[in-house]
């Protein structure tokens, strides 16, 4: 059997390992498993590609790993689960970037060799550069976003919508042009700085809140480039590895966007939250809030047989969910029942809340998707919103002249009582009032939610 | 002569990989994106080849970046994806 056999083998192996694994992913219990089998199939492809004829220069190879294994080790194993959202963007960042130089690198090879390019291969170079380009530099602006050095606001300016569009329309004339004419290498390091460009501007008018949908994106954007990878060099287990990634991200957005109530080519196009700030027509003049002690609150979920527990980002921030589920103990212990409200754009990525929930020690058949916990709201003696907003305001129900109008949410003003623990009255990132914090029957409960439930952790005890 | 081959692999990969996907829980969605991501470090066997095939100075230079950042991906993404599975467990389940 020659070489090149053996080598194809192990990237078939690799590529049905790659869907078993993905698949375990649909039960949690199977999951671990799975991801252990993907392994596998990523060390058979590697020594699978290593056996190649065309690799001759094996020290620089050895380099490459050795560095990439020593920034991955830490990438992997001290990453707090509370900093996932920036993690995942910046290895975006990373996948993107490996694509866009082997783009760059097949590219000036062609040319300088006087090899040429067919124009199957050109498109296919031409695509992997754009999107990794793109994605290498919006996922360092998302990244840039979450970790706070960048602001979590929307930045937006005149113009600039025309802008980008010129930028975009410039990128794929010069894409058209490589097509007909592959040899114009000046064409096309412009096509390459203005994919680096667009993926500035397209994340940099997104503010903190729409992160969600910018991480799922550049996951389906960076597929999509290593997929572009596998059309350009002609390697098969690239063209469905990223087809999975570029599939997978794709799905995400759009159960991001529908849980937004964003349209998909509104998300595709990024026209989203482009900061022109949102104004409700309504005031909340006359209204009024009520703060509880956290005796009362105390007291009220010692005794509470059913309490749903509705966490956001503020939990994140404050790192408090080591707190909510001593909370949750003592009043299982009191013999109430807990269950986790999650909205599916809850934190900064999807799935962002489970994780740190998970973290906690708390069991998963206790975190309720919002289809299966809306109906329970109406029996549930108490709900515990803690740092969330946004997605349990009523007037995305009622309020048609509200930005959010028609956003599913969590219906938690249906409970008898709602607690809510926030560190002011300001409004939630859309810049809306909620009339859940002046409803009858809410409490508001002021202060960073990791203080106020450890205090509340200790009022309950004493009951 | 354009190859479809290729495109038939891609258009039935994608369509797996969004039969298999639809179907994963919100509840692992996070695990999914980074296990994603540390499967498109595949791009690894791309750079590999740029790398170690000695073509020229900037061939090399480029291809050990390359290769550097998709071992990272590769090295970090399974760990955290496991680390974060490991979480996981029913409320029945021993720690």
């Amino acid at each position: 059997m020659s070489r090149d056999v053996v080598t194809e083998l192990t990237y078939l192996a690799a590529s049905v390992l790659f869907i078993i694994a993905l698949r375990s992913l649909t039960k949690p219990d199977k999951a671990r498993r799975g991801i252990q089998q993907a392994m596998v199939g990523m060390l058979l492809a590697v020594i699978g590609t290593l056996l190649k004829q065309e690799i001759i220069d094996y020290q620089w190879v050895g380099v490459g790993l050795v560095i990439g294994s020593v920034i991955g080790y830490p990438l992997g194993m001290f990453v707090p689960m509370t900093a996932m959202p920036q993690r995942i963007a910046f290895s975006h960042m990373f996948g993107a970037l490996a694509a866009t130089l082997v783009g760059i690198v097949e590219y000036t090879h062609a040319i300088d060799s006087g090899e040429g390019l067919t124009e199957f291969r050109m498109g296919a170079l031409g695509f992997e550069v754009l999107f990794g380009a793109l994605t290498v530099t919006g996922s360092f602006i998302a990244f840039g976003k979450l970790q706070g050095f960048i602001t979590g606001r929307p930045v937006t300016y005149p113009g600039q919508n025309l802008g980008n569009a010129v930028l975009f329309g410039s990128a794929v004339v010069a894409f058209v042009w490589l097509m007909i004419d592959p040899t114009q290498s000046t064409v096309f390091w412009v096509m390459a700085a203005l994919a680096f460009m667009i993926g500035v501007l397209l994340v940099v008018p997104i503010g903190g809140a729409d992160m969600p949908v910018v991480i799922s994106l550049m996951n389906s954007y960076a597929g999509l480039a290593a997929s572009a990878t596998g059309f350009a060099i002609d390697n098969t287990l690239l063209i469905i590895a990223g087809a999975l990634d570029g599939a997978s991200g794709f799905i995400l957005s759009i159960v991001m966007s529908k849980a937004m109530n964003r349209s998909f080519a509104n998300v595709l196009f990024g026209a989203f939250g482009t900061g022109s700030a949102p104004t409700s027509s309504r005031t909340v003049e006359g209204l009024t809030v009520k703060e509880v002690t956290v005796e009362d609150a105390a007291l009220r979920l010692a005794y509470a047989g059913l309490v749903i527990f509705v966490p956001g980002y503020g939990m994140a921030v404050s790192q408090a969910q080591h707190q909510v589920r001593e909370v949750a103990d003592l009043i299982e212990a009191n013999g109430g029942e807990v269950r986790y409200a999650i909205h599916p754009v809850a934190g900064r990525m999807p799935g962002h809340m489970n994780v740190l929930l998970a973290e906690a020690n708390i069991a998963y058949d206790k975190l309720y998707d919002l289809e299966d916990i809306n109906p329970t709201f109406e029996r549930a003696d108490a709900a515990v919103v803690i740092g969330a907003n946004d997605v349990v305001n009523p007037a995305a129900r009622t309020d048609e002249s509200s930005p959010i109008y028609g956003m599913p949410i969590l219906d938690v003003d249906r409970a008898k009582s709602v607690i809510v623990l926030k560190r002011s009255m300001a409004t939630g990132f859309a810049g809306i009032e909620n009339d859940l914090f002046h409803a009858d029957n809410t409490w508001m409960l002021f202060g960073d939610a990791k203080t106020t439930l450890t205090k509340l952790v200790a009022e309950m005890k004493a009951v | 002569m354009l190859d479809l081959t290729q495109i038939y692999v891609f258009v039935l990969a994608g369509f797996v990989g969004y039969q298999v996907i639809t179907r994963v829980p919100p509840l692992l969605h996070t695990p999914l994106m980074a296990a994603t991501n540390a499967i498109s470090g595949i791009s690894l066997v791309g750079s590999l080849v740029v790398a170690g095939s000695g073509n020229s100075r900037l061939a090399t230079v480029l291809g050990v970046v390359a290769v550097t950042c998709a071992m990272a991906n590769v090295v970090g993404g399974f760990l955290i994806t496991d680390r974060m599975l490991k979480m996981f467990r029913r409320a029945d389940q021993p720690k």
